[in-house]
C-alpha cells in the first residue's frame, strides 16, 4: 500500500463515496465495515454505472416466473415446470489464472441456478480471446477450456453449446462468460429474501479460507495491467466434488421444504449474501464470525466476511428444523453451521462471539451506493486496430478457405469434445449439430432450445445496431430448431464506463438490446454486467453476450444444420442484405471501420416465424442461419456437416444490387439457408439458390465464382486444434 | 429383472443409468453408497461420474464403500454387474475385473460417439464415450490370457480407439462373465432422440447372465 493513500481508496472507494458512508453511519467505518462497504459498493456488486441504463430493458412477460433481482431468471415451460437460466462473467479471474477462473465461473453460475431450487441441466459458454497466433491467447484458451470441462464434467452437468471468438482487443483481457440452465418444479422454487426474525442463518458447504479476498473490488472493478501476477491469490480455487454434494444437498432440502430461503455465496462472499438476503426481505441479520468454520484459524473478522471461498450456500431455516437440515448436510458429507439469525430492525451486525465488530444499516450497505450517470461521447472513427492477413488478389476460393479456417469460424470440436455434452439424457442436438442446443424435457412434455451469441466486432462497428444483430442472431438460431423465444438473459462485457467512448458503447448497446427485445416481445429475465475490461492497449470490443431460451413442442421434429439428401433444393429465407461492414472478410482485409446497415427487426421476426413453422411441421431437411463469413461459409458449413456438396448460383442476390463479394461473404441479420423439397421452399417464399449434391462446393457469383472440393473445405474448417 | 444403480457422492450418470435400466428391465432403484444391503435387486450398475471426487485416483476410494462390499458378494454369487466408465474404474480398483484404466493418451477428456465391436458376435454398436482416464491397460500375458478365456467383451472399431487402450479394448468381463466393465456409456444410448439405442444391447447381454445366475448356472463359454 502506498504511504499516505487512505485505505478506502486502496479498496476502490472514491472520496465522495467514503464521505457518504460516514454520513450514513454517522461515524467513520471500522475495518470490517470498510471492507464490506468497499465490496458492496464496487461496480461488480452495485452496478453503479449501469443500473440506470438497465431500467430500459423490458422485463415483463406472460411466461416469466422469476425476473431480474433473483439469483436467476426463470420462465414457465408448462405442466408446472420452469426453466431457470443466467449468464455471468468471470473475465478478470480467467485473465489471471484461466483454469481456475473458468472453473469457478461455471461453479458460480450453477450455484445461482440451484439457489432458486432448479436442478442445473446444461451449461453454455461464451469465450473471447486474442488472436490464436499469440502464445498468451493459446494459454488462456487451453486453460479456460480445461477449466470449464473440469468443473462441468466432474459435477455431471452437460455443456451443450457456446461460442468462441478470437480478436486482438481481447488479447490482454479475455472474456469467460458461463451460462447455466436449470429445471424446476415451480412449486419447489425459492426466492432469496430472508424472512422471519428469529430464524437461523445456516452456512452450508465448504469451509471459509483466505482465497478470493477482495476479489470483487481489486479484481473485478479495476482495469487489468501491470502486476496481475500479484493478484493470483485473489483468484478462487474450485472444488466440483464439494459443489456436487452441496447441489444434491440443497435440492433435497428444498424438496423437503426445510428452507425458508437460499442464497449462494459469490462475489463478496458472506457480505453480499447476507446483505442481499436481508435487503430483499426487509429484515436485519446477525452474523457471528466465530461460528463460521474456517480453513485457517487466525482469520480476521473482515476476512471471514469478504472471503470468496467457493462452494458455499447460505440458508434461512426455522430454528426447529435446523437439526433436520444438519442431518441432510451430514448425509451428503457437506458442512453446515448455524452462524447467525434473522433480526428485526434492518441492521446487519457482525459479531465475534459476544463482541460486536461491525454494525451497519442494511439499506446503506446494499442499496446506498450512489448510481452514476454516464457521460457518453461518440468516438471519432474506429478506435481499434486493423490487421491485414489476407493476401491481396486472393481468389474467391482462397478467400472462402481463409474464412473457414479463421479460428472464430472454424469448427470448435477441439474445445467442445472436452466437455461432457450428454450427461442427463436431455441433449437432443449436440454441439455443432444444429444452430441451437436442444434439450428434451419429458417431464414437461416438450423441449427447450438455447443459443448464446454476441459478435463484439459488429458491436464495435455500431453498438446499437450490432447489439440488435446479436439478439436477432439468437432468435434466428432458435428458429432453426423450431423454437419460440421465451426469455433472454445477457452479460454486458464492456470497457471503462468512466471514459466517454466506453460510456457511449454501453449506452448505445443497452438501447439496442432494449429495442430488439421489445420489438421481438422477448422479456429480459436477468443479466450481469462486467465493466473495466481494458488492458494497456485499450478496451475490449464492446461485447453484449445475449442468451435466449425458447420452447419447442416436439424434439423429434428438430432439423439439423447439415444438408440431408442429394437433390434437395437449397433456398435462402429472410430479409438478408449482405454487407461487408464488420464482416470477417473485412477483418482479414484490414478494412474494419465504423458503421453497420440498419436491421429490419420486423422482417427478421417474420422470417423466424416462417422457418420455425416449417421446422415444426417437419417440412425442411436442414436450416442454418447466415452468420460469420456470410452465405458462402453458411453453405460450406451445411455441406461439410453432411459430407455432401452443393451447387448454387447467387445471381438472385446480385440482381438485388449485391456485388459478387457481398453475395458470397457479406454478413448481416435475417438470412437462413434451408434445404428440402423444391415445392416446399417455393411455398415458404424462399429464394432458390441451387441444390444439394456432389463432392464439391460450387458457387456461381459472376467474376468471383468458386469451386472447392468438400475435402479441402473440411480440412480448413477443422484446422482449429491446440493438441 | 430389477437393477440397482449405486450412488456415490460425485456420481454423475446414476440417473441416466436408472432411466436405461427402467427402459430395459422391470424396474430399477438407486442404492446409496453407505448401504451394505442391495435391497433384493437382481443386478447392479456401478455408474459413471467422479466418485468421492476421484482426486486420488479414479475409483480408488469408492472400492472401499459398504455398497461395493455388497457388490463383491453379489458378483461372487453370479449376479450381473455392469461398471460404466467410473464404474469400470471402480470394479478394476476393487479387483472384480482385471487391468486398469490410465489417463487418455492425449491427456485430455474427450466426449464423442464411438463405434464398438462386440467380440462374441461381431456386432457393431454406436455408443458415446466421455472420459479422461479410459486407456485400458493390463500386462501382455494377462491380455493374452483374457483373450483366450473370452474376457474381452468389446473393442473399439478401427479408428475409434481415441484413448490409446491396449489392443483396442473398450470393455472386459471377469472369468465367469457376470461382471462387465466398459468405458463407453450404454446408458446414454437408449433413446433415438439423443443419439442411438445400441446401448440397450449391453443391458440385454448382461440380463441374460442374470437369468443364468437366477437358475444357479454359470455362463457357458460362448453362450
Amino acid at each position: 500500500m502506498t504511504v499516505g493513500t487512505p485505505k478506502y481508496r486502496e479498496l476502490g472507494l472514491t472520496d465522495s463515496e467514503y464521505e457518504l458512508i460516514v454520513e450514513k453511519l454517522r461515524r467513520e467505518p471500522n475495518d470490517v465495515e470498510l471492507a464490506m462497504f468497499s465490496l458492496l459498493w464496487s461496480e461488480h456488486c452495485a452496478y453503479k454505472h449501469s443500473r440506470k441504463l438497465l431500467g430500459k430493458l423490458p422485463t415483463e412477460g406472460e411466461r416469466v416466473v422469476m425476473g431480474p433481482g433473483e439469483n436467476a431468471g426463470a420462465v414457465d415451460v408448462g405442466n408446472g415446470y420452469a426453466v431457470a437460466f443466467k449468464v455471468e462473467s468471470h473475465n478478470h479471474p480467467s485473465a489471471v489464472e484461466p483454469f481456475q477462473g473458468a472453473a469457478t465461473g461455471v461453479g458460480g453460475i450453477m450455484r445461482d441456478v440451484f439457489a432458486i431450487g432448479a436442478r442445473p441441466i446444461a451449461i453454455l459458454d461464451s469465450l473471447r480471446f486474442g488472436e490464436l497466433d499469440s502464445v498468451r491467447s493459446r494459454h488462456l484458451l487451453d486453460g479456460a477450456v480445461r477449466g470449464i470441462g473440469h468443473y462441468g464434467n466432474s459435477i455431471g452437468v452437460a455443456t451443450v453449446g457456446g461460442e468462441i471468438y478470437f480478436e486482438e482487443p481481447y488479447e490482454h483481457n479475455c472474456l469467460v462468460n458461463a451460462m447455466c440452465i436449470g429445471f424446476a418444479k415451480i412449486e419447489d422454487m425459492v426466492r432469496a429474501a430472508a424472512a422471519g426474525p428469529g430464524n437461523s442463518i445456516v452456512l452450508m458447504g465448504a469451509s471459509t479460507g483466505r482465497d478470493g479476498i477482495g476479489g470483487a473490488s481489486v479484481l473485478a472493478s479495476a482495469e487489468l495491467g501491470e502486476g496481475d501476477e500479484a493478484k493470483r491469490p485473489t483468484v478462487q480455487i474450485g472444488d466440483p466434488f464439494e459443489e456436487s454434494k452441496l447441489l444434491e444437498c440443497c435440492l433435497e432440502l428444498l424438496e423437503k421444504g426445510l428452507l425458508v430461503s437460499l442464497q449462494d455465496l459469490g462475489a463478496a462472499g458472506l457480505t453480499s449474501s447476507a446483505g442481499e438476503m436481508a435487503s430483499a426481505g426487509g429484515v436485519g441479520i446477525d452474523i457471528d464470525v466465530a461460528a463460521v468454520p474456517l480453513r485457517e484459524a487466525d482469520m480476521e473478522p473482515f476476512e471471514i466476511m469478504v472471503s470468496e471461498s467457493q462452494e458455499r450456500m447460505l440458508a434461512v431455516v426455522e430454528p426447529g428444523r435446523v437439526e433436520e437440515v444438519r442431518a441432510i448436510c451430514e448425509k451428503w458429507q457437506t458442512g453446515s453451521a448455524t452462524i447467525g439469525a434473522v433480526t428485526e430492525g434492518g441492521q446487519i451486525r457482525i459479531l465475534r462471539g459476544d463482541e460486536v465488530v461491525g454494525e451497519m444499516p442494511v439499506e446503506a450497505l446494499v442499496d446506498g451506493c450512489p448510481l452514476y450517470d454516464l457521460e457518453p461521447e461518440e468516438p471519432e472513427g474506429w478506435i481499434y486496430g486493423n490487421r491485414e492477413t489476407l493476401a491481396a488478389g486472393a481468389s474467391a476460393a482462397d478467400e472462402l478457405l481463409a474464412l473457414l479456417s479463421a479460428p472464430s469460424i472454424a469448427s470448435k470440436r477441439w474445445a467442445f469434445e472436452q466437455y461432457d455434452s450428454i450427461v442427463g439424457s436431455r441433449t437432443v442436438r449436440r454441439p455443432e449439430q444444429a444452430d441451437a442446443a436442444v434439450l428434451q424435457l419429458p417431464e414437461a412434455g416438450n423441449a427447450i432450445a438455447v443459443s448464446i451469441d454476441g459478435n463484439g466486432r459488429r458491436v464495435a462497428c455500431d453498438p446499437y445496431r450490432g447489439t440488435i444483430d446479436a439478439v436477432l442472431e439468437c432468435a434466428q438460431n432458435l428458429a432453426c430448431v423450431g423454437a419460440e423465444p421465451l426469455g433472454l438473459t445477457n452479460c454486458l462485457n464492456f470497457g471503462n464506463p468512466e471514459k466517454p467512448a466506453g460510456a457511449w458503447q454501453l449506452d448505445r448497446a443497452v438501447s439496442g438490446l432494449a429495442d430488439a427485445c421489445t420489438a421481438l416481445g422477448v422479456p429480459v429475465v436477468g443479466g450481469n454486467v462486467s465493466l473495466y475490461n481494458e488492458g494497456p492497449e485499450g478496451p475490449i470490443y464492446p461485447t453484449p453476450v445475449v442468451a435466449m431460451v425458447g420452447e419447442l413442442p416436439d424434439p423429434a421434429q428438430v432439423a439439423g444444420n447439415a444438408f440431408v439428401g442429394e437433390g434437395d433444393a437449397i433456398g435462402l429465407v429472410g430479409p438478408f442484405e449482405p454487407n461487408l461492414a464488420g464482416s470477417e472478410l473485412a477483418k482479414q482485409r484490414g478494412e474494419l471501420g465504423m458503421g453497420l446497415p440498419e436491421p429490419d427487426i420486423a422482417s427478421v421476426t417474420k422470417a423466424c416465424e416462417t422457418v420455425r413453422a416449417a421446422i415444426r411441421a417437419g417440412k425442411l431437411s436442414s436450416a442454418h442461419d447466415v452468420s460469420d463469413g456470410g452465405l458462402a461459409v453458411a453453405l460450406a458449413e451445411c455441406a461439410i456437416a453432411a459430407g455432401i456438396g452443393c451447387r448454387v448460383d447467387l445471381q438472385h442476390l446480385r440482381e438485388r444490387g449485391c456485388s459478387p463479394e457481398e453475395a458470397l461473404f457479406g454478413e448481416g441479420p435475417g438470412g437462413f439457408v434451408v434445404s428440402g423439397a423444391r415445392a416446399t421452399l417455393e411455398e415458404l417464399g424462399a429464394t432458390l439458390l441451387g441444390e444439394v449434391g456432389g463432392k464439391e462446393i460450387e458457387i456461381a457469383a459472376g467474376d468471383r465464382s468458386l469451386t472447392l472440393s468438400l475435402a479441402e473445405a473440411e480440412a480448413a474448417w477443422r484446422s482449429l486444434d491446440l493438441a | 429383472m430389477i437393477w440397482g444403480v449405486l450412488q456415490f457422492p460425485g456420481s454423475c450418470d446414476e440417473r441416466d443409468a436408472l432411466h436405461a435400466c427402467e427402459i430395459h428391465g422391470d424396474g430399477a432403484r438407486l442404492v446409496w453408497h453407505e448401504s451394505r444391503d442391495l435391497d433384493g435387486v437382481d443386478g447392479v450398475v456401478v455408474p459413471g461420474g467422479f466418485s468421492y471426487g476421484d482426486y486420488l485416483r479414479a475409483g480408488a476410494i469408492a472400492r472401499f464403500s459398504p455398497a461395493m462390499e455388497a457388490v463383491a458378494e453379489a458378483a461372487a454369487g453370479g449376479a450381473p454387474v455392469i461398471g460404466i466408465c467410473n464404474g469400470f474404474q471402480v470394479l478394476c480398483e476393487a479387483g472384480l475385473l482385471p487391468g486398469a484404466l490410465l489417463r487418455n493418451a492425449e491427456l485430455r477428456f474427450r466426449c464423442h460417439q464411438v463405434e464398438l465391436v462386440e467380440e462374441d458376435t461381431g456386432e457393431r454398436l454406436s455408443i458415446p464415450a466421455k472420459h479422461g482416464e479410459g486407456r485400458y491397460y493390463a500386462p501382455e500375458e494377462m491380455l493374452d490370457q483374457m483373450e483366450r478365456s473370452g474376457q474381452v467383451a468389446y473393442r473399439y472399431a478401427d479408428g475409434h480407439n481415441s484413448n490409446g487402450s491396449l489392443r483396442d479394448i473398450a470393455g472386459v468381463t471377469n472369468e465367469r462373465g457376470n461382471v462387465l466393465g466398459l468405458m463407453p456409456h450404454p446408458e446414454h444410448a437408449v433413446d433415438p432422440l439423443t443419439g442411438s439405442t445400441d446401448g440397450l444391447r449391453v443391458f440385454e447381454r448382461m440380463s441374460k447372465v442374470g437369468d443364468f445366475a437366477n437358475h444357479g448356472l454359470t455362463k457357458s463359454p460362448q453362450a
